[in-house]
């Protein structure tokens, strides 16, 4: 079952900054590929520290020209900067700080999610192979305080991905606290998904409906603020 | 103790057919390209390459020639196709691997770092909470259903736990920005990524080194991997290479 139906919501650059709003100031994280990356983009002058599991602290912005160092690159091989008390460190190290519960937000994007904090992110059925690119996903499932989901609601051909049930193989179970998408931010709770904001334009009944599982709307639902 | 050998070729001169190489480098950083292609030229086979996140997707050239010349039997990684599904059916390993031809076997990244540095530090297995919840839990993520032997769990104060094995790889090549004659090496930022605990997990290291330098050279608060993980030292230029995966 498919709702078809395409809302014109945020960008994906948009996305991202919303989640920059959410992290809080003090706050060490880690941004995985596709929007999460965009992350990095807003938070210029903010007392946030990104860890990048190739094995840096204080990842810098996205190289460019002259600046270019093929010995510094980011988890999604873009070449990087430092800044003033970045430091290096080797891989099981990295993941010693991941999973050792240091890192306080992870932000991943996700193929599917469900209403139990449950997602998939590794692998598409559709490709075929039983294997596929694991990568850090799971160690930052396992390890961060805070694991915040930033994707687009449905897929390009208008499919659900926030599910009742993931189809999609699993990256971690009951893991997922936030979700933010290009319509709205819902919270995951023992409950269940509690829309808490909607994008201008979009409404409660909008969401739901490119929504598999019933969402239960927050008495405060607001408009996202950018 | 000298342990620089004079040629590329002839640091690798004894790896067997079917022998276990580490292969560390993150995506384009910290490959040991040079060593590569000294077993491409040497032409050993059924070798099981493993790696730790993508440094042959980094090094693509390498790769196929590997797969071209039928040089591999099995990858060990946590990254190691393309993101994109259209490109990876273009691609000569994920056709290998998609015809069983070659055995990929993954693991999440974290678990990899720690299969090797248990595997230097003497832990024959551990337990980790990473995977659970996922078909890692269940079994060994290969291609070849055969070999999807199940894994043990345990739950340890409340949370479950999946044990995971150290590896122990008969030889690891690493890359070093620096190193001095007695294997003392220095890598440079992210390019450090998998090469130091690999070097410690392998029954042999050996390592390529961008700059060659007497002891002493070295000061010994900036010694990234000590000399006693490494066997062999081989001078080589400075790679140049695309910083892209795509």
């Amino acid at each position: 079952m498919s709702p078809k139906i395409k809302f014109r919501g945020l960008s994906r650059e948009l996305i991202a900054l919303r989640v920059a709003s959410e992290l809080e100031d003090g706050t060490y994280a880690n941004l995985g590929i596709g929007i999460p990356t965009l992350v990095s983009d807003w938070i210029e002058g903010r007392d946030i520290v990104l860890q990048s599991e190739i094995g840096m602290l204080k990842t810098g912005p996205l190289a460019t020209g002259e600046d270019i160092d093929q010995d510094l690159i980011n988890a999604s091989c873009q070449p990087v900067t430092e800044l003033p008390g970045s430091c290096y460190f080797d891989i099981a190290e990295s993941f010693g700080m991941i999973r050792g519960g240091h890192i306080d937000v992870a932000v991943m994007g996700a193929l599917q999610i469900n209403d139990r904090g449950d997602y998939a992110g590794w692998s598409n059925p559709a490709r075929g192979l039983f294997v596929g690119n694991i990568g850090g996903s799971m160690d930052l499932c396992a390890g961060a305080r805070k694991l915040f989901i930033a994707m687009e609601h449905t897929t390009r051909d208008g499919e659900y991905k926030v599910v009742k049930e993931l189809s999609y193989p699993a990256t971690a179970l009951s893991k997922v606290n936030m979700l933010f998408t290009d319509l709205a931010v819902i919270e995951i709770t023992p409950k269940g998904m509690v829309l808490k904001e909607v994008a201008p334009g979009i409404s409660a009944e909008d969401v739901q409906s490119v929504t598999e599982p019933e969402l239960i709307v927050s008495p405060d639902l607001k408009e996202i603020e950018l | 103790m000298d342990k620089v050998i004079p040629g590329i070729d002839e640091a690798i001169k004894d790896i067997p057919d079917g022998a276990t190489i580490a292969v560390p480098g993150f995506f384009a950083a910290g490959v040991p390209r040079f060593l590569l292609q000294a077993i491409i030229r040497k032409g050993i086979k059924d070798l099981t390459l493993t790696c730790g996140c993508g440094p042959l997707l980094g090094a693509a050239d390498e790769l196929k020639t590997l797969v071209k010349n039928g040089q591999l039997k099995k990858v060990i990684d946590s990254y190691g196709l393309f993101r994109s599904a259209s490109k990876g059916m273009q691609d000569s390993f994920e056709q290998a691997v998609r015809a069983g031809e070659i055995e990929f076997e993954v693991y999440p990244m974290g678990t990899m770092a720690e299969k090797y540095r248990a595997a230097g530090a003497g832990i024959p297995a551990f337990f980790t909470p990473t995977g659970v919840g996922s078909v890692v839990e269940e079994g060994v993520v290969t291609n070849i259903e055969d070999n999807r032997r199940p894994k043990e769990t345990r739950i340890i104060e409340g949370r479950k736990y999946v044990l995971e094995y150290a590896l122990k790889p008969d030889y690891a090549f690493v890359h070093a920005l620096v190193g001095d004659r007695e294997g003392n090496l220095r890598y440079a930022k992210t390019a450090r990524n998998f090469n130091h605990v690999m070097a410690t997990a392998a029954r042999t290291t050996i390592a390529e080194v961008e700059k060659l330098v007497e002891p002493g050279e070295l000061d010994g608060d900036d010694i990234h991997t000590p000399g006693v993980y490494v066997r062999r030292v081989v001078k080589v230029p400075r790679p140049k290479f695309a910083i892209t995966i795509d």
